[in-house]
């Protein structure tokens, strides 16, 4: 059995800041770290592996750089790591970005078909939770998103048995191989990576490929391969603050009670 | 599947939402829809359509009439009876290129997201996530969708210019639900789909209902919201009290429930729920943008914090900086007298 794990690098977003006279992000500085959701990604194939066998391969799509994230996530247990790294992916929106991962997994099946593909439920950075699905569609696989856990893989029926989360509750599902599967922070959490691990990824260099390694149609990458378009970006909209009173100058009382007056104006209470 | 060409483009016209039900009834978020749905529909003059898959009834379609649709486009079958991905996708592909809309607005939630993601793919056009405003530019008929990204630290406005249908997931409770007009008309338009149980892959073998522990703080009134300045898991009880007097539920930022003093279901922000309560009484908390992004659009916030320069008295319509173990019970006292004087008064 081939199980991918799809793993982005992406700036920690708590850091990100819009310049508010250019209306353009401010990138310079700003750490980068493994998508979170992706190490419950990650686990999950890993546990796939240890229960019932299976080559698990990592792919990023990203600039060299991300080579980083590749490394870190080895550690962990993966077989083999990816790159797909070229200008020609820059500006890709989840259209994009899910056709060249899914050309990726098209090349990766040449050496051994690919039977699960799992992603994180989103990224920190885009937040769509498009990917995982665009790349199941793009393949015409199946999909199981916002999955808590894959409980069984039956390589002989081709069937796969796993948890999804809802608003409303738990379903279990039954699908098909192959499947996409996207996973939810409620998953189990990222195993911790064993010395011979570290030692093993320490020495790991990822494999990079372009555009060249995989069968793709240029119009349908980067920034004009991508159906949508930023227009601008701003900063969001503060939302003014109204009166602040403080305990210590107008007294617990009267402090509290200018609160009330206000929820009896607007007739809150 | 060919992409859209300039010319073909022309021919999606209206403006859709689709209606995301379980056990007969409709997310909260599908008739939300119809206020944007409407107002773009009249802006661009076309009729704005529901898409019903799996109702057999027309009560779902009159409800949508009522909330402000035209017409409602109806697929039914007994493998519609539970959402899958792949029947309803097929169902709402069927739909989209026979009737081409230029515009359709789904949920986003898990059943929504998961939908409109193979949806966008299967038709070959964008699709922008988790909108928190909508808008149109009349003349080009373009819909600009605006999203935050990056955790919330900007706000993104995103075109699909080349591609039709521009779609869009929009959050739950940041859209104010539509007048009800009850008897307002509309048309029903029924459509067929083949399809059989044994095509469909996926099949669901159980399903367990979230025990309701009777929080739904996505759809309260009120919530009063505790912050990791609580101090602790017995404290919350202090909290509790305030929402029994303003007659609202709890609700925790994050760092509450990672400390495990409440559950998860209660937990407001990009990683929890988004709210839009009328009124939102933060307490204890410092108002991280994640925190932020969950709350903002209450229609009045109050602010407890002893820190006068926590980022949460930015959003806040009344702040009150000091001691919250000294305010909150002053603050639930004053409700309370004041709920009576108001009962006394009637
Ligand atoms: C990807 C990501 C997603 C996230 N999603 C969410 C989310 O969905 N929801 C969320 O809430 N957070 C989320 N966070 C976390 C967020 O960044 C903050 O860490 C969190 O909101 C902080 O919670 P808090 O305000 O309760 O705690 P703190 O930031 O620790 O604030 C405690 C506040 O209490 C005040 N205080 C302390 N003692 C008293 C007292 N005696 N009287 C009055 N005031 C007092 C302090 O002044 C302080 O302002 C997310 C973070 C990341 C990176």
């Amino acid at each position: 059995m081939h199980v991918v794990v799809c793993v982005k690098q992406v700036p920690d977003t708590t850091q990100v800041r819009v310049d508010p006279v250019t209306n353009t992000l401010i990138r310079e500085g700003i750490p980068t770290v493994v998508n979170p959701f992706d190490y419950y990604a990650l686990e999950c194939a890993l546990s796939i592996k240890a229960r019932f066998g299976a080559t698990v391969t990592l792919i990023s799509m990203g600039p060299p750089d991300a080579v980083k994230s590749l490394k870190k996530c080895l550690a962990y247990g993966a077989d083999r790591a990816v790159l797909l790294t070229d200008r020609a992916f820059a500006g890709s929106d989840t259209w994009a970005t899910s056709y060249a991962l899914s050309a990726a997994v098209r090349r990766l099946s040449q050496d051994e078909p690919v039977d699960i593909v799992i992603c994180g439920k989103q990224t920190i950075d885009g937040d769509t939770a498009q990917t995982g699905p665009g790349i199941a569609r793009h393949l015409g696989w199946q999909q199981v998103t916002y999955s808590t856990g894959v409980e069984h893989v039956d390589p002989d029926a081709r069937t796969i048995t796993a948890e999804r989360k809802l608003e409303r509750g738990k379903e279990i599902v039954r699908t098909t191989l192959p499947v996409v599967v996207t996973v939810v922070e409620d998953a189990p959490e990222i195993r911790y990576a064993s010395l011979p691990g570290i030692i093993t990824s320490l020495r790991y260099t990822p494999e990079t490929w372009s555009v060249q390694q995989v069968d793709v149609e240029l119009a349908n990458l980067g920034l004009k391969g991508s159906p949508t378009k930023v227009k601008r970006i701003f900063a969001p909209p503060q939302r003014s603050g109204g009166e602040v009173v403080s305990v210590e100058k107008a007294g617990l009382v009267d402090a509290v009670k200018s609160a009330v007056d206000v929820l009896h104006t607007q007739g809150v209470l | 599947m060919p992409k859209t060409t300039d010319d073909s483009i022309k021919d999606f016209r209206g403006v859709w939402v689709y209606v995301e039900h379980a056990d007969g009834k409709a997310t909260g978020v599908s008739w939300e829809l119809l206020t944007p749905g409407r107002h773009m529909a009249d802006a661009l003059g076309v009729e704005l359509g529901v898409m019903i898959v799996g109702d057999s009834g027309s009560r779902l379609a009159t409800e949508a009439f009522a909330y402000g649709a035209d017409i409602a486009y109806i697929i039914d079958g007994p493998v519609f009876s539970h959402y899958r991905t792949e029947p309803h996708m097929r169902a709402v592909v069927h739909l989209i290129n026979k009737y081409q809309p230029e515009i359709f607005l789904l949920g986003a939630t898990v059943t929504g997201r998961d939908l409109a993601s193979a949806i966008a793919i299967e038709v070959d056009t964008g699709l922008t996530a988790d909108c928190t405003q909508l808008g149109v530019d009349v003349e080009k008929r373009l819909f600009e969708m605006t999203r935050p990204a990056f955790g919330g630290n900007i706000m993104a406005t995103i075109l699909c210019e080349q591609h039709r249908p521009q779609m869009a997931t929009v959050r739950p409770r940041v859209m104010p639900m539509p007048a009800r007009q009850p008897g307002r008309l509309g048309r029903i338009v029924r459509e067929e789909l083949e399809l059989k149980e044994a095509d469909i892959a996926t099949k669901i073998l159980k399903f367990f209902p979230t025990e309701s522990e009777g929080v739904n703080i996505a759809e309260a009134d009120i919530i009063v919201t505790a912050g990791r300045g609580v101090g602790s898991a017995e404290n919350l009880r202090m909290i509790e009290e305030l929402a029994q007097a303003t007659g609202g539920v709890v609700g925790a930022s994050r760092a509450v429930v990672d400390l495990g003093w409440i559950s998860y279901a209660h937990q407001v922000g990009q990683t929890g729920k988004t709210v839009r309560p009328r009124l939102y009484i933060a307490v204890g908390v410092s108002g991280a943008i994640q925190h932020l992004v969950g709350m903002q659009n209450a229609d009045t916030i109050i602010a407890i914090n002893n820190d006068p320069e926590a980022p949460i008295f930015s959003v806040a319509s009344v702040g009150i900086v000091g001691d919250l173990f000294e305010v909150v019970p002053e603050l639930t006292r004053q409700i309370k007298a004041a709920r009576e004087q108001a009962a006394a008064n009637v």
